[in-house]
């Protein structure tokens, strides 16, 4: 087995008083997609949130490529080559559409993605380029996020509920695209609350609950009965 | 078989002490007249005055998150009233401090109307803007002295007291009285229902909110009330002085400044900051003042560093600390032995 | 005719007065920070620019191209160094430290300068003028001051709306941990808006320095009206300032047409006035 690109060990996180997660241990492969399905408030934000820096960790709970990057400031931690879509897209209103794309991409970083690239996966944000990003459709934005997060050149992505508050149809078109993203050697994280989805997509899961990882491995062995135990708790 | 009950009590064992020796401190300060000299009278009466301002500030900004840095506006305004009442009716200054009160709160209702579309920072400046307002206007009333200013007609003085040294027990006494007087006012508004609704919306406005507290009317009334404190303090303070001017009565740094410096290095919103910063500030005023803009520089300092190492002040820290409470203001359960 | 001159002398001071608001506008608008010190800063640049003049012999213009540089180097240490710091959801913070920092300012150029008035002289431009038909004069200096504010008023509009700082700042104003993820230092991105808005300071200063006699209490007068001005002209509006400002200005001058006394009060009632009528601001930015 090749060194995991990117591993959590024993991470913990907290808000104040309240500890969200507790022990969290998980690897991503170089060019492996994982997914992390969990119920509302099971963590998985959090844990997104601490891998991106947004959240403090000791140096040690978070590695990359074999370094300790847990202390690492997020603007840091996404120079290494860490992207995101966030939860709710978190769009620049203040910015157009074609300023998120540019601003996702201000680091510099080379390879296969550009302002092209990106309008030639989703044409209809060239069309919408000048329109301030949050004036566009549910959608359209979380294309927009996507962009932006492609923008940077990313060596993985984390998708955080990319589909949350989309028609299906919309859902639909958006994980039909998710191959071309994520099929030019990227890694990813796709953090799912549709099991069916988060299953389909990716070669292993997590499954958070409380905090804690419940249930985990390849995604072509896991029964319904297990995901829904680990997942509800039950 | 022992049953246990609970009960919900404000008072500590931290606080009962503080109680007594309170009563016995404010004994020991009323005979001040009796065992202390001229000039450590002046003194205590200016701790007095400042001590409510320091209180009346820490209400605004540290309860109810209006931060001011224009409360000489009212300082000023009270000071101000007591001179018109005085030269233009004759009123007798012991008539003419409530009176200043009164109005001063009256004042405060159209500016409230207005500043209160400010938020936030905006809103401290929009105070300083009035502060200006009120300066520049009353030193165009020449009849009060205009930009120059004016004194205290000894005639009215005169008929405070009988002998000077009456005279300046009366001033002494009421300043200890006004100190008093403010810390019982927020003490009492503090502990009633307006008082819990009030700590709500300090620490959440959102969700207070949602529980249907009316935010601008709390911090309406809030600023209201401090502001005719503020104004009867104003009248004290200048009753004292004897004499009036613009720049004094409106002084930025004299009525705001000085009052920050005091609730910051004590602990904003506490009620015991205020006194402790008091003390602290009459200590480095008595050892440093000799130094003039040095001084000053040091209190810029020590004011930012305290706000950046120790944002809650030396009450604060102790507080967080030890737990302790000298005015028992939060509520303990209590579990009872049967 | 006085009254026209009354009017255009506000409008040339109204440019000055915008100098003032630019900077305060533009850091509220990246973090939200109410600069108290702001107009301290301003006087601090006077002073800045007197000691430059008077110890190499040059023109307070030619100071500019020392003051500028030396006021935003200034603005990104105190930013780093301290107001970052301060920076969160409680507005208390900020606020009373660039209270004290106003106070040590303020002193600190007692103990070195004296309280003494002082100005900076620009030589013959300061008695050139133009004369316009109907007895009026413009001065030479005036305008020229004010052709340099409208030209930084519009240079801050191109930095905010154009270039990649301004979308830096931008981004972080609108979510400062999503910014983040785009590899933006927070810390440096508000350092270099401090920087920007005192050097805008360092432009402001030297300009109040040759059109009046200036000494160290007088900042917190220049803030008020810089603060005034962002308020008139809408918050958030970069040419709101310039309207602001020159509200602010001529509503001075036609107060002082009427009384020398009125001057300031006059500025502030206009304040006044529009806060009653317009909360917002004539000019507001919608989003
Ligand atoms: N800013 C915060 N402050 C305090 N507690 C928080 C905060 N954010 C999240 N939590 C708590 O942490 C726990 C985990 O939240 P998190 O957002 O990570 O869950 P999630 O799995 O992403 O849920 P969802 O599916 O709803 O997005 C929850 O109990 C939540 O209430
Ligand atoms: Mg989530």
């Amino acid at each position: 087995m090749p060194d995991a690109l990117l591993s959590t060990r024993e991470l913990e996180a907290h808000y104040g008083d309240f500890q969200a997660l507790f022990g969290i241990s998980i690897d991503v492969f170089p060019e492996e997609v994982i997914a992390i399905i969990g119920a509302n408030g099971a963590g998985k934000t959090t844990l997104m949130r601490s891998i991106t820096g947004l959240l403090r960790n000791e140096p040690e709970m978070v590695v990359w490529k074999g370094q300790s990057v847990g202390g690492f400031r997020a603007d840091q931690v996404a120079h290494l080559g860490i992207a995101m879509v966030p939860e709710g897209r978190q769009l620049f209103q203040s910015l157009s559409v074609k300023e998120n794309l540019i601003i996702g991409g201000q680091m510099g970083r080379k390879g296969p993605w550009s302002l092209e690239k990106v309008y030639e996966l989703f044409p209809i944000l060239k069309e919408r380029r000048n329109v301030p990003a949050t004036a566009l459709s549910g959608g359209q934005q979380q294309m927009v996020a996507i962009g932006r997060a492609l923008m940077s050149n990313p060596d993985i992505l984390l998708f955080d509920e990319i589909s949350l508050g989309l028609a299906p149809i919309i859902i639909k078109s958006i994980y039909e695209a998710l191959p071309k993203i994520i099929g030019q050697g990227m890694s990813a994280i796709i953090v799912e609350q549709d099991i069916a989805k988060a299953v389909s997509v990716s070669s292993r899961v997590y499954c958070l609950q409380e905090g804690r990882i419940s249930l985990k491995g390849r995604s072509d062995e896991l029964t319904r009965e297990a995901i829904s135990a680990a997942y509800f708790g039950v | 078989m022992t049953t246990t009950s609970y009960s919900i009590s404000r008072s500590s064992k931290a606080s009962r002490i503080a109680a007594v020796a309170g009563i016995a401190v404010l004994a020991l300060l009323i005979a001040a007249p009796w065992w202390a000299g001229r000039a450590d009278m002046r003194l205590l009466s200016e701790m007095f005055l400042y001590l409510s301002l320091a209180c009346l500030w820490n209400l605004l900004a540290g309860y109810a998150g209006l931060v001011s840095v224009g409360q000489q506006a009212f300082v000023g305004f009270g000071g101000y009233m007591l001179f018109a009442l005085a030269i233009f009716a004759g009123i007798s200054p012991l008539v003419a401090i409530p009176m200043a009160g009164v109005l001063g709160a009256l004042i405060a209702v159209p500016v409230a109307l207005l500043i209160f579309r400010l938020r936030g920072a905006y809103f401290a400046i929009g105070t300083w803007v009035i502060a200006e307002v009120f300066r520049l206007s009353f030193a165009q009333i020449s009849a009060l002295g205009g930009g120059s200013g004016t004194s205290l007609p000894v005639a009215i003085i005169r008929d405070m007291a009988s002998s000077r040294a009456m005279r300046e027990a009366t001033t002494y006494w009421l300043a200890l009285g006004m100190a008093v007087l403010v810390l019982a006012v927020i003490y009492a508004l503090l502990r009633s229902r307006r008082g819990l609704a009030l700590t709500a919306i300090r620490d959440s406005e959102l969700a207070s909110q949602s529980f249907g507290i009316d935010i601008w009317r709390n911090k309406f009334f809030v600023y209201v009330i401090t502001a005719g404190l503020t104004a009867m303090t104003g009248a004290l303070i200048f009753l004292q002085k004897l004499r009036i001017s613009p720049d004094a009565a409106f002084s930025v740094n004299d009525w705001t400044a000085f009052v920050i410096f005091i609730v910051v290095i004590g602990g904003i919103g506490t009620l015991e900051g205020p006194i402790i910063g008091v003390i602290v500030f009459f200590l480095l005023r008595e050892t440093l003042s000799d130094l003039g803009t040095t001084y000053l520089l040091i209190l810029g300092v020590v004011a930012i560093a305290v706000m950046l190492k120790a944002p809650n002040g030396l009450w604060g820290t102790l507080k967080d600390r030890t737990g302790l409470e000298l005015f028992p203001l939060s509520r303990r359960v209590m579990k009872n032995k049967q | 005719m006085d009254w026209i001159n009354a009017i255009i002398q506000g409008i040339l001071l109204g440019g000055l007065y915008a100098l003032f608001a630019a900077g305060l506008s533009l850091i509220f608008g990246v973090m939200r920070l109410v600069n108290i010190a702001h107009g301290d800063l301003i006087v601090l640049a006077a002073f800045l620019g007197l000691t430059i003049t008077t110890a190499l012999g040059v023109s307070p213009l030619i100071a500019l191209l020392l003051v500028v540089p030396v006021m935003a180097a200034i603005g990104y240490v105190l930013q780093r160094g301290i107001l970052n710091q301060t920076l969160g959801e409680d507005i208390l913070p900020p606020l009373l430290v660039t209270f004290g920092l106003s106070v040590i300012i303020q002193n600190g150029l007692l103990e070195i300068y004296s309280a003494d008035p002082q100005k900076m002289s620009a030589g013959a431009l300061e008695t050139a003028s133009i004369a316009l038909p109907g007895d009026l004069n413009i001065g030479v200096l005036p305008l020229m001051m004010f052709v340099v504010a409208v030209a930084v008023i519009a240079g801050l509009q191109w930095i905010f709306y154009h270039s990649s700082l301004g979308r830096a700042f931008r981004a972080v104003s609108d979510k400062q941990d999503i910014a983040q993820l785009m590899g933006l230092n927070k810390a440096h991105v508000f350092g270099l808006a401090m920087a920007l808005s005192l050097a805008v300071v360092g432009i402001a200063g030297v300009f109040l320095g040759i059109r009046t006699s200036f000494d160290p209490s007088i900042g917190p007068g220049r803030l008020i009206f810089g603060f005034e001005a962002v308020i008139i002209g809408g918050l958030g509006n970069i040419w709101g300032t310039l309207i602001g400002g020159i509200i602010l200005g001529v509503s001075q001058n036609i107060g002082a047409q009427i009384n020398p006394g009125w001057q300031l009060l006059a500025g502030h009632i206009a304040f006044l006035f529009v806060l009653a009528v317009r909360p917002r601001g004539l000019f507001p930015r919608i989003d």
